[in-house]
Order: structure tokens, then C-alpha cells, then sequence
């Protein structure tokens, strides 16, 4: 644990928390987009480099504008006026307790399940794409395919409502 | 002696790093590299304000700035005066912290691109092996700082302009990656040094530039459109467009964070038209053999200097487009043809080199060009041209 590690974790904490507790939603999507960019550089600083790269180009590029565009065009950009606590606090306390006790305990025991492994294997872009390519091209065309269905259902959504306009 | 000029900076930047205990070496290295580009590449914008004024005003036939210095030379050092001393007004409903930290956010994303360009032989700062992922990343994060921009400063001209340029970078985007991913197939490597290094080879004094292959070429002029599109350059300024939104997402700025605006607009123009050189013009490397002894680094601002006077050519020349038809154009004529470009540079890598290869991928390519064109005419029903004036 390096002090590298835990300016990130800062970064990374400090944007998920402000994202809970700010009250603008454009202000907490803001905020989500800093963690977001905490884990990527929390990414590379383990040496995944393409991992962090798309995690930049996809979640920062994209999600964060996706989340921010459906934020403006909703008409919920104003500050909400109650607290920000939902009433249901304690319950979604402890769902999210429950799935970080199932991560953690997967994760501790995921390290026992590989002993000596304490090299940091080098991964490069050219060994991805060749994994990609070759044993796993199969998920990948399936995920592909999955992809493609869903933007061609977005589209089909969206062309009815304009149907119904008219 | 070419030699020694050729990697005269590389040298410099060893010297330097020579003055300090080997433990701290790489850090001033990194630093003489960045110091480097952030001199460099905004004094290069201040030389290009005061050619794009001029050149703008000899395509409107008037004389463009003349007043300071010789020959107007001199308008930056007054006009960066004149923008460090204004008032900093900001809107009293704005959003005061994302007001102020967006254009440092997009100032930064824009730098951060420059550092895998290589922009000489051994002249980059980094030496990625994804380096071309880190540059769009990083051209992504800029859209979100200029919605944060139009957002935060509260101002429905400003917001406009904003949701104009994130759905304008976004639909372009897809383009911009798709056009430079047939470059990564043929190159087998993300790595921008080894895009020129494939390049830099020559048959008969001429080099292999990816630009003189039919999918590079298309892939080129598809990048070039997409490139002005995502610096929101004219006829893409729909985001700024003067005569509709006042200055579309940075209205509600003045003094210097203006200037921070107006220069991450110019410096995201060196560094797209830097890597367009890069992927399609073959870097830094000499357009025949018989020049390569010329400094490399020579060969790249050349290169990038060309693609600026470009962009102030068509600037000068084309109309603004419409919302429909930027976004018709982006979904329906250059992503179907970007997909198929991608397909072609397949087929271009699987034939045999030859006469047969280059004549099949031209005639697919070209096909599907005028193919698309037409079925698109008969669809808008355009009829022949009218002009209508005044009465």
C-alpha cells in the first residue's frame, strides 16, 4: 500500500460519497464521473492500462453523458428541496453491506485459491486482443450480439414514441 | 550535422536531466517533455490567430490585423494582454465551483493528448502500448467539461450550445475511432511510435504512407471530417454559431478563462490534425526518401501547420450546417461507410499485394460511395439547384 494507492482511494471514495450526499443531481453525476476516473486510475496504477483506458473512454466518455443528458432532458436538474436520506436507509444499508461481505469474502478467498501468484503479470494490448480473438471469441461475439439487439430495441422505442406524437 | 539536429531536443532534454542525481532523472526528463509541449504548442497557437485572422481576411477580401508589430505579427501579445487584465465577470446564478473548474478540466484533456504523439524520431513524452486508447480517452473527457461548461454558467444560450456540442462529439467520435482502428489493423499495434514506424519505409524513394491505400484514404478523409467536427470548427460550429447561440457554451465567459477556451480550441486542432499526420501521413517521418535528412521534427509541424491552413480554408469557404443535417450525415452516410472501410482494410490485409488488391478495394469502396450518395439524393428529393434572392 503505497501513498500512490491512497490519494486514488481518497479520490475514488471522496467522489462515490458526494455523489450520495450532494443534493443537485447535475452536482452528483459530476461526482460519480470522479470516481469513475478514480478507479481508472486506480487501473493503471495496477499496470492494466488498456482496463483503464476504456474504463476512461466508456465510463467518463460515455456513461457520464449519457447519465447527464437523461438528468437535463427529465427536467430534474433542480435541487431537490428534503434531505437527502431516503426514507428506506437502513434496508439499503443492508443490502449494500451484504454485497460488499460477498465481494469481500469472494476476493479474500479468490487469493488463497492461487497461491504464489505474486508476480504482477505483464498484459499487454496485443495479448488481450489475441484472447480476445481466440478462446474467448465466442462471449465476445455473443456480447456483441446482445449489444446490437439493445440499441436496435433503444431505436424501436424511441421511434414509437415519435409515432404517437403525430 | 542533420543527424544532430534531428534529435537536437532529445539531447537538450538529456543535458538537463544530466545536472541532477540519477534517482531524480526521470522525474526532470517528464518535466523538460512537458515543458516542452506547453511552450511550444501555445506559442504556435498565438502565431495561428493572427494567420487564421489574416488568411480569413483575404478570403473576405479586407486586410485582417495590421496594427501591432510588423505586419500585425504582434495581435497575440496584445490580445493574451488584453484577456489576462479583463474583468473576470461571473453570472451571480452561476454554478461557481464547476463554473470555474471547467475550462482547467478541458485545458488539461487537451494537453493530455499530446503526450503520446510522437512528435519527432524518439520525440514523444510517453511511449504508451495503447497510446491511441489514451488519446481518445482523453478527447472524451474534454466533452464533458464543455457540458459542464454550458451548465454550469445558467445561461439557456450556453446549455444549448452545450447539448449541441456533447451530441455533435459524440456522434463524431464513433467516426473518428472507427476510421483510425483500420490503422491499428494493419499496423498490429495501438502504439503511435510503431503507426510511423510501420510508415516510415520507402520503395522507389516513396514512403508507405497508409493515406496512399484506398481504405486509408477514405479512412483519412472520414477522420479529417470527423476531427473538424469534434474541435467544433466550421462548418461543424454549430455549438459556437455566433448568429444563433452568442457564443454557444462559453458566453458566460470573459477575461482569461476565455482565453483558456479559445486556446484549448486551437491546441485540440494541433493535436487531432498531429494524429491524423500520425495515422495517415506517416508522423514524422519525410514525404520521399531523398528528404530524410531533414530534422524529423520539422517533417511533424509541417505536417500539422498544412492541416491548420486547411482548417482555416474550409472555415473561410463552407456554410454552417444545419442540426438535421450534421446529425443525418454523421448515422447514415459516414458510419455506414466507416464500417465498410473497416471491412475493405480486412480484405486489403488478406489479398495478395498487387495491381488485383488495390483495384478491387478502390472499386468496393468507390461504389459504395456513389451507391450511398445517390440513394440518399432520392431520398431528400433534391431536385436540381435554385437559387433564390431578395426581391
Amino acid at each position: 500500500m503505497n501513498v500512490v494507492f491512497w490519494i486514488f482511494a481518497v479520490i475514488t471514495l471522496g467522489g462515490a460519497l458526494a455523489a450520495m450526499m450532494l443534493r443537485s443531481l447535475v452536482h452528483s453525476a459530476l461526482a460519480v464521473t470522479l470516481a469513475f476516473a478514480g478507479l481508472a486510475l486506480m487501473f493503471l496504477e495496477l499496470g492494466a492500462q488498456f482496463a483503464g483506458f476504456a474504463q476512461i473512454l466508456v465510463y467518463i466518455g460515455a456513461v457520464a453523458i449519457l447519465v447527464v443528458f437523461a438528468i437535463l432532458l427529465t427536467r430534474s436538474s433542480e435541487e431537490t428541496g428534503s434531505g437527502v436520506f431516503s426514507p428506506t436507509w437502513l434496508r439499503g444499508l443492508v443490502i449494500a453491506a451484504a454485497v460488499f461481505a460477498v465481494l469481500g469474502w469472494s476476493i479474500l478467498n479468490s487469493a488463497s485459491a492461487l497461491p504464489g501468484a505474486t508476480v504482477t503479470p505483464q498484459v499487454d494490448v496485443k495479448q488481450i486482443g489475441d484472447a480476445l480473438m481466440g478462446p474467448y471469441v465466442l462471449p465476445l461475439e455473443i456480447v456483441a450480439v446482445l449489444l446490437t439487439s439493445a440499441l436496435i430495441g433503444a431505436v424501436i422505442v424511441a421511434m414509437h414514441e415519435k409515432e404517437g406524437a403525430e | 550535422m542533420f543527424s544532430k539536429l534531428d534529435q537536437i531536443f532529445v539531447v537538450l532534454q538529456h543535458w538537463v536531466a544530466g545536472f541532477v542525481p540519477v534517482s531524480l532523472q526521470p522525474i526532470v526528463l517528464a518535466l523538460v517533455g512537458v515543458v516542452g509541449i506547453v511552450v511550444v504548442f501555445p506559442a504556435l497557437f498565438a502565431l495561428t490567430t493572427v494567420f487564421e485572422r489574416k488568411g480569413l481576411g483575404r478570403i473576405q477580401n479586407r486586410l485582417g490585423p495590421n496594427r501591432v508589430g510588423p505586419f500585425g505579427f504582434f495581435q497575440p501579445v496584445a490580445d493574451g494582454i488584453k484577456a489576462l487584465t479583463k474583468e473576470d465577470v461571473v453570472p451571480f446564478n452561476a454554478d461557481h465551483f464547476v463554473h470555474f473548474i471547467s475550462p482547467v478540466v478541458l485545458l488539461v484533456a487537451v494537453f493530455m493528448g499530446f503526450a503520446v504523439l510522437p512528435v519527432g524520431r524518439n520525440m514523444q513524452l510517453v511511449d504508451l502500448d495503447a497510446g491511441l486508447l489514451f488519446y481518445f480517452a482523453m478527447g472524451a473527457s474534454s466533452e464533458l467539461a464543455v457540458f459542464m461548461a454550458g451548465w454550469s454558467s445558467r445561461n439557456k444560450y450556453s446549455l444549448l450550445g452545450a447539448m449541441r456540442a456533447v451530441a455533435q462529439m459524440i456522434s463524431y467520435e464513433v467516426i473518428l475511432l472507427l476510421s483510425s482502428v483500420a490503422v491499428v489493423m494493419m499496423t498490429g499495434s495501438l502504439s503511435l511510435v510503431k503507426i510511423v514506424e510501420a510508415q516510415s519505409q520507402y520503395t522507389w524513394g516513396l514512403p508507405h504512407w497508409y493515406v496512399f491505400t484506398p481504405w486509408g484514404l477514405l479512412g483519412f478523409i472520414l477522420y479529417a471530417i470527423a476531427a473538424t467536427a469534434e474541435t467544433n470548427r466550421s462548418p461543424f460550429d454549430l455549438p459556437e454559431g455566433e448568429s444563433e447561440l452568442v457564443a454557444g457554451y462559453f458566453t458566460e465567459y470573459s477575461g482569461f478563462k476565455f482565453a483558456m477556451f479559445f486556446m484549448a480550441e486551437y491546441l485540440a486542432m494541433f493535436s487531432v490534425a498531429g494524429l491524423g499526420a500520425t495515422l495517415f501521413f506517416g508522423g514524422w517521418s519525410a514525404p520521399v526518401s531523398a528528404l530524410s535528412f531533414v530534422p524529423s521534427w520539422i517533417w511533424f509541424i509541417a505536417k500539422v501547420m498544412v492541416a491548420i491552413f486547411v482548417f482555416i480554408w474550409v472555415r473561410g469557404t463552407l456554410p454552417r450546417l444545419r442540426q438535421d443535417q450534421l446529425m443525418n450525415f454523421a448515422w447514415k452516410f459516414a458510419l455506414p461507410l466507416t464500417l465498410l472501410n473497416l471491412m475493405v482494410a480486412g480484405l486489403w490485409r488478406f489479398m495478395n499485394p498487387g495491381v488485383v488488391r488495390w483495384v478491387v478495394c478502390f472499386a468496393i469502396l468507390a461504389g459504395a460511395y456513389v451507391l450511398m450518395a445517390r440513394v440518399g439524393m432520392k431520398r431528400e428529393k433534391f431536385g436540381p439547384r435554385s437559387y433564390r434572392y431578395a426581391e
